[in-house]
């Protein structure tokens, strides 16, 4: 439908929107009432992954599916997309910032002569135009933008927009256009995973511990480990650690590293440089543990306890795990 | 081989920044301390590995912005690059990614370098647009937040590690392409003292848009104010021995914070 609010899936590539596709959704169902549909380049589109997006809110899934599509690679994406935008006019497009999201809405922009607002935390119609709200300057300041035409470009930081409630009853229109898919130029040689951690992604996971250099070495980073797989929350770090070479750089929280927004951020040994709270000041509940009072960090926290975290994580993860075995 | 690597002068991270009282779009510019920013850094010492490497080549450090921009390419030229490119004009002060990308792009099709490395975003406005956006106006392939890259020996194909959540995609992309440098791509070089007096001689020329044939657009987004963080409600430090305080935050967390 034309002026409808398309959201750009993200996928677990093995057939699956990633849960961000809910607030995404979500986000894009508010604005435009329920005018919202999903754009969904995949090599493999599962049933039940159209169906999930159905029940989020999707009134239609445009299903872009074809090999060529995996991995994600700018120069095939792009020109597919731009040739079905053109015939359908979408008001807005929006998408979840990851890796390749960010890269791909970028180029198309360019494509399209229209403009982008990335990372984007909050929206609101004003009469006719769209105003995103967006982190500026390391999170100290908050930028307001405007569109000068539509498409209005936008991609969204998880965690932080509501996720649409799935409902069964809701269900998507299917349509697979047939659109060019150019050849690419540049040719995947392989792909690398990480050894798994068996914990939540840090940019997804509604609840994050982050180890800075009260944590003294990488071999403590153990402790956070087990609260963690107690509490189901992902282990971060500061740039602190990661220069120090305790932790992997993929593990960063921070400026030069991930953005993240849970429901509940716990730091210890973080003192709070504000490159660290650049990453993470988002966070709706800031809990802080560090043996100096003066500590930046207790100035954003919502709860602080100041301590040894060798006597506090134990304790902390005992205490957890009796209130979630009852 | 000839590299133009595009970087941005920022504000440092720990300058304190605060709405200008003029213009609620800008920020007050009176104190602020500029670096070039930090991922451009990585950017510029990689593609200063390249040349090295191969025993030649040539490096273009290229900055869109105002004058106290020639100070972030000093830096660069600093740290070993061999000349630089000023786009210096007050056609491009409400340049958004767009604009900038087509700037870029304007200068890079009269360079012709066979590798353009910038970093994958600059640490003032967060965006992480412009090295895709190069790309696409160029219509040259990208690969965005590398963590390594092989150039082979007759400078025709490149091998880049791509950072995607999960894992790492290792490409061959053939060159001219467009690559943005993620953290651990490598260790940036300090400026030795023989650099700083070197970079003195060196060429910073001034181009403006005229020169490359462009009239600068409207941006098509534009900032419409600036607004300072809301507060966040006054914490609570939880008094009392290590068990006490435990057990009341993990009791706020559950039954005030609901957030476990």
């Amino acid at each position: 439908m034309a002026n409808a609010y398309w959201c750009i899936v993200e996928d677990d590539r093995k057939g699956a929107p990633k849960k961000v596709m809910a607030e995404v959704l979500g986000e894009a169902g508010r604005l435009s009432n329920g005018n919202v549909e999903a754009v969904w380049l995949t090599d493999k589109a599962g049933d039940d992954g159209i169906k999930q997006l159905g029940a989020w809110g999707a009134s239609k899934v445009w299903v872009l599916e074809n090999a060529a599509f995996a991995p994600y690679m700018g120069e095939v994406w792009v020109p597919a997309l731009a040739e079905l935008v053109t015939k359908e006019s979408p008001k807005a497009i929006f998408a979840p910032v990851t890796s390749r999201m960010r890269e791909f809405v970028a180029r198309l922009a360019v494509r399209l002569g229209a403009g982008l607002s990335a990372d984007s935390v909050a929206f609101a119609v004003e009469g006719d135009s769209l105003v995103a709200t967006r982190p500026v300057y390391a999170g100290k300041l908050l930028a307001k933008m405007t569109w000068a035409k539509t498409p209005w470009i936008a991609t969204l930081r998880p965690n932080v927009f509501k996720p649409a409630e799935a409902s069964v009853a809701k269900t998507a229109q299917v349509d697979k256009p047939s659109v060019k898919v150019p050849a690419a130029r540049m040719k995947l040689v392989e792909r690398r995973e990480e050894v798994s951690t068996g914990l939540p992604e840090l940019t997804e996971a509604e609840t994050v511990i982050s180890g800075g250099r009260g944590m003294k070495g990488p071999e403590n980073y153990v402790i956070l480990e087990k609260m963690a797989a107690v509490i189901g929350a992902a282990v971060g770090a500061s740039r602190a650690a990661v220069d120090a070479g305790w932790r992997p750089h993929r593990f960063q929280i921070g400026q030069t590293g991930r953005t993240i927004s849970p429901k509940l951020y716990l730091g210890f040994g973080v003192s709070g440089a504000i490159q660290h709270l650049a990453g993470m000041r988002t966070s709706k509940i800031i809990v802080a543990v560090n043996k100096d009072p003066e500590a930046p960090i207790f100035k954003i926290a919502d709860y602080g306890i100041v301590g040894d975290l060798f006597e506090v994580v134990p304790a902390l993860t005992d205490e957890f795990k009796k209130l979630l075995e009852r | 081989m000839k590299i133009v690597v595009a970087i941005k002068q920022v504000p440092d991270t720990a300058t304190q920044v605060k709405i200008s009282s003029g213009d609620p779009k800008a920020i007050d510019t009176a104190g602020i301390t500029w670096i070039v920013s930090p991922y451009d850094e990585f950017a510029i010492e990689e593609a200063l590995r390249i040349k090295e490497k191969r025993g030649q080549g040539e490096v273009i450090a290229v900055s869109l912005g105002p004058d106290r921009v020639k100070e972030a390419l000093r830096s660069a030229l600093a740290m070993g690059c061999d000349r630089a490119i000023h786009l210096n004009d007050p056609a491009w002060a409400k340049a958004d990614t767009l604009a900038t990308a087509q700037a870029l792009a304007a200068v890079i099709k009269q360079e012709q370098p066979a590798l353009v490395l910038c970093g994958r975003q600059a640490i003032d406005d967060d965006m992480g647009a412009v090295g895709a956006q190069l790309a696409e106006v160029l219509d040259w392939p990208c690969a965005s937040w590398i963590m390594d890259e092989a150039v082979d020996a007759d400078a025709k194909t490149v091998r880049v590690g791509r950072q995607v959540e999960g894992g790492l995609e290792v490409f061959d992309i053939p060159l001219p392409a467009v690559l943005s440098a993620q953290k651990g791509l490598n260790e940036p070089r300090y400026p030795t003292l023989k650099g700083i007096m070197g970079a003195k001689k060196k060429e910073i020329k001034d181009v403006k848009a005229g020169d490359l044939g462009l009239t600068p657009d409207a941006p098509q987004l534009a900032v419409k104010n600036l607004e300072a963080l809301p507060a966040r409600p006054p914490g609570r430090i939880i008094q009392g021995d290590v068990k006490d305080a435990v057990k009341e935050l993990v009791r706020a967390l559950r039954e005030d914070a609901k957030a476990i």
